[in-house]
């Protein structure tokens, strides 16, 4: 196929209307995300596809499968059109039901419908349950509805119809004046406003600039780029050749992750589909303008995510930082004008083009414009992916879309922003997500990874965990980085293991202070967050460990004894049954007791009792 | 050849395919990770014949080449077990108890993150987030992902190994017999 146009573009869409609109079939839209992936989706379409082959079904059902749906804690989840019938944790042996009641007999099958937790009744509806509910759709508004392998269903959604405006209509600085009333700031982690960042480049003379997309989603605990990927990888394309037509480049690279096998697969086939169209190459809709896009897979080095760094990779170097400036806008890759932006930010990029960028910033805070995505998971009973209006109060993704904390227990902090980020208490759950009001409670926006944790989790385990992760990926450049992460790690080893001093707290802060003014990169200058904030918000708890060698929420080993309280102990041999040592003696109507010749202290006991009764 | 020396003869093949494909590769610097990718997926490691290989063919030193292979994760200078366990040590995995799971197995295979079992049949590894936090904890056997892992599951996974070895060995035994 040769150049597109916007009459083909339209052709396609009017094409394809009854697909988008659900009016000419039944539609089965089975999730094939990565969690969907992993219990079992694709047996479960084979056993679908042929339950349906029996029923004679063929003809008047289509089985679609569609990018991460969101609620990964449900899966694999399928979604029937027309009536958006939300199906969910379905099983091989379940599909021959769900054929011959729902699409036969017009019955849903109401035992695997969504079950509302808090009103005990079942919600057959997608729209109706309040995890979607509550949701606005924009960087994932194709998400569980278009198939991601197909170009055309991307273009029926008004697909690279921004592109085509950026292209034949905008000059460079529209584009960019469009981006800055936008207000649309980097969804990496930093905020830098897009429009300011493209006009930088696009000022930047050069035979030769770049245009790059961050998909090294290296934060602990984020899965939103991996998942827009995955569902709607044309829309960051889209985003990309718009951003190329802004500052005047030509090729640009995806540095993906490697550990995102199906992402760069999808992507892969996205690029091979958007060259065969003419929407990537040479003379882009007969514009004369042309750009093309290489995927580069990362190596694994949480470092990368820095710009600097992310482009020393490419180059074939060990990915550390350099200090700025030169900004990448002038001297990036190669020494080329460069820009970096995240996933997340390009799939906003042609809806801001093609709406305006009022439109894009008529929801959000003063500071903050736009949605944004979040990736909800830790002790939170709706695990998965939620894109939510700024301005939105933490406590509102946690209970209204999150469903709140499982097994009854207390909601103790949040954690927001990755490795970089920090821990916000009960106090500040009302906070709005806003780079700003954030920022002021001691967390950072970060890519959007919100890690719930309940009274079980302890902070300054927590606070180990963060700088061991910060230590292990330092990259070594530096002295404050390199050395002053692992004294920090250290001390909290220390403490963790009952050793603590009195003035390690002290050492604690001072060594942060240092090596947040000192390092070179965000790396090391956010480092030391989760300490701090974990200290701000539970200095009591680095007490108990320190004086009084306690951890208050069991966690910390070392500082437990395996035993069982006779007080508390209900004798009901939870934990007899879950070890799997041995190493519980319990009958009966008797006490338990745990033989310490055996134990391997493996906490699983602890998890099972339900009384608190081994400390 | 000298610089072959260690590697057993399936090795040795698939390098030499790999030096076959170097003539399609111009010689840049920018060639250089996606080359030793291409090696591991090859030989699941990069054996030190390898990185001469890689080395001379892009103008470069090997110790340059070392350098930059051990600056990122996904790189191993051993040979991994056939089944390579790979324990999630993401946050959400954390807050789960992931650490728990990667002792667990430590324990069960006698080793220790990072080695191999003698008879090379499983390793372990841990992996920052695969971002399946749904799933937490999680962990991967091969390429085939584990979720809400238990310390009972990890027990089942390999005994699941070795019961197919023991059949396969079973099998072969019958056919030698005949």
């Amino acid at each position: 196929m040769g150049r597109m146009t916007v009459a083909e573009l339209e052709r396609i869409k009017t094409e394809h209307a009854e697909r988008m609109a659900f009016t000419d079939k039944t539609y089965l839209l089975l999730c094939g995300g990565t969690g969907c992936h992993a219990t079992g989706s694709l047996k479960v379409k084979d056993a679908l596809l042929d339950a349906l082959e029996q029923a004679e079904l063929g003809a008047t059902v289509d089985v679609i499968e569609t990018g991460c749906n969101g609620f990964c804690a449900m899966g694999p989840i399928l979604v029937v059109h027309p009536g958006d019938i939300f199906y969910q944790k379905l099983k091989v042996k379940d599909m021959a039901e769900v054929v011959q009641s729902h699409l036969v007999e017009g019955k849903p099958v109401e035992r695997l419908l969504y079950k509302d937790p808090a009103a005990k009744k079942r919600i057959p509806v997608q729209s109706d349950i309040p995890f979607f509910a509550h949701q606005m759709p924009r960087a994932l508004r194709n998400k569980g509805i278009i198939d991601p392998e197909q170009i055309d269903d991307y273009i029926a959604r008004d697909g690279y119809r921004g592109a085509a405006r950026a292209l034949l209509e905008l000059g460079p600085d529209d584009i960019i004046e469009e981006m800055k009333i936008s207000g649309m700031r980097g969804r990496g982690g930093a905020g830098f406003p897009t429009g300011m960042k493209w006009a930088f480049a696009k000022a930047s003379p050069s035979d030769l600039k770049y245009v790059l997309c961050n998909a090294d989603e290296g934060d602990p605990g984020a899965f939103m780029d991996r998942s827009i990927l995955e569902a709607d990888p044309h829309a960051v394309l889209e985003g990309m050749v718009i951003a190329a037509k802004a500052i005047d480049a030509h090729k640009g690279y995806i540095y993906a992750r490697t550990e995102y096998p199906l992402a760069i697969k999808r992507l892969d086939l996205a690029i091979r589909q958007a060259t065969e169209y003419g929407l990537l190459g040479e003379d882009i809709f007969g514009s004369g303008f042309g750009f093309e896009i290489e995927i580069y897979q990362g190596a694994g080095a949480f470092v990368c995510g820095e710009e600097t760094a992310l482009m020393r990779s490419i180059e074939g170097r060990r990915g550390m930082p350099r200090p700025r400036p030169p900004f990448p806008a002038h001297k990036g890759l190669w020494e080329k004008p460069t820009i970096l932006n995240n996933v997340e930010t390009f799939a906003n990029v042609p809806q801001i083009v093609r709406k305006g960028g009022a439109w894009y910033a008529s929801v959000g805070t003063d500071t903050s414009k736009g949605t944004k995505v979040f990736a909800i998971s830790g002790d939170v009973n709706n695990i998965g992916l939620v894109e939510v209006p700024m301005g939105t109060s933490l406590r509102s993704i946690i209970y209204d879309i999150g469903g709140g904390i499982p097994k009854k227990r207390k909601f103790k902090a949040v954690q927001l922003g990755g490795p970089s980020g920090g821990c916000v208490p009960e106090a500040h759950l009302d906070t709005p997500v806003d780079f700003e009001a954030i920022a002021k409670v001691g967390a950072i926006m970060g890519s959007g990874g919100v890690i719930v944790m309940d009274e079980n989790t302890c902070m300054v385990d927590m606070a180990r965990f963060f700088m061991d992760f910060i230590q292990e990926e330092s990259c070594g450049k530096c002295t404050p980085c390199r050395e002053g992460t692992r004294r920090q790690l250290q001390i909290l080893e220390k403490i963790c293991n009952g050793d603590g001093e009195p003035g390690d707290i002290d050492t604690l802060e001072a060594l942060s202070d240092t090596i947040r003014e000192t390092a070179l990169c965000g790396l090391g200058q956010t480092g030391p967050n989760p300490v701090l904030s974990t200290l701000r918000y539970f200095r009591d708890e680095f007490e108990a460990h320190i004086h009084e060698k306690r951890c208050p929420a069991k966690r910390c080993v070392s500082l437990l004894s395996f035993e069982v309280d006779t007080e508390k102990c209900t004798k009901c041999g939870a934990c007899y049954r879950a070890c799997p040592v041995d190493a519980v003696e319990w009958k009966k109507k008797e006490l338990a007791r745990i033989d310490l010749e055996k134990c391997i202290q493996c906490m699983t006991c602890f998890d099972k009792c339900r009384f608190d009764a081994i400390y | 050849m000298l610089m072959e020396m260690g590697l057993d003869r399936e090795e040795i093949a698939a390098l030499a395919t790999i030096r076959s494909e170097l003539k399609e590769i111009p010689a840049q610097r920018r060639y250089l990770i996606p080359l030793l990718q291409r090696v591991q997926q090859a030989l699941s490691y990069l054996p030190q014949a390898a990185i001469q290989l890689v080395a001379q063919h892009l103008h470069l030193s090997p110790s340059e080449v070392y350098g930059v292979a051990t600056f990122y994760n996904q790189f191993r200078f051993t040979p991994p077990g056939r089944h390579p366990v790979r324990v999630c040590m993401g946050t959400a995995c954390h807050v789960k108890g992931g650490d728990i799971i990667l002792e667990h197995f430590e324990r069960k295979l006698e080793i220790k993150e990072g080695e191999t079992t003698p008879d090379r049949e499983f390793s372990i590894e841990r992996v920052a987030c695969v971002g399946c936090c749904a799933l937490a904890p999680v962990a991967l056997m091969g390429d085939a992902l584990h979720g809400h892992m238990m310390t009972g599951k990890v027990e089942g996974l390999i005994l699941r190994v070795q019961i197919e070895k023991e059949k396969a060995r079973r099998e072969m035994g019958d056919r030698d017999e005949r």
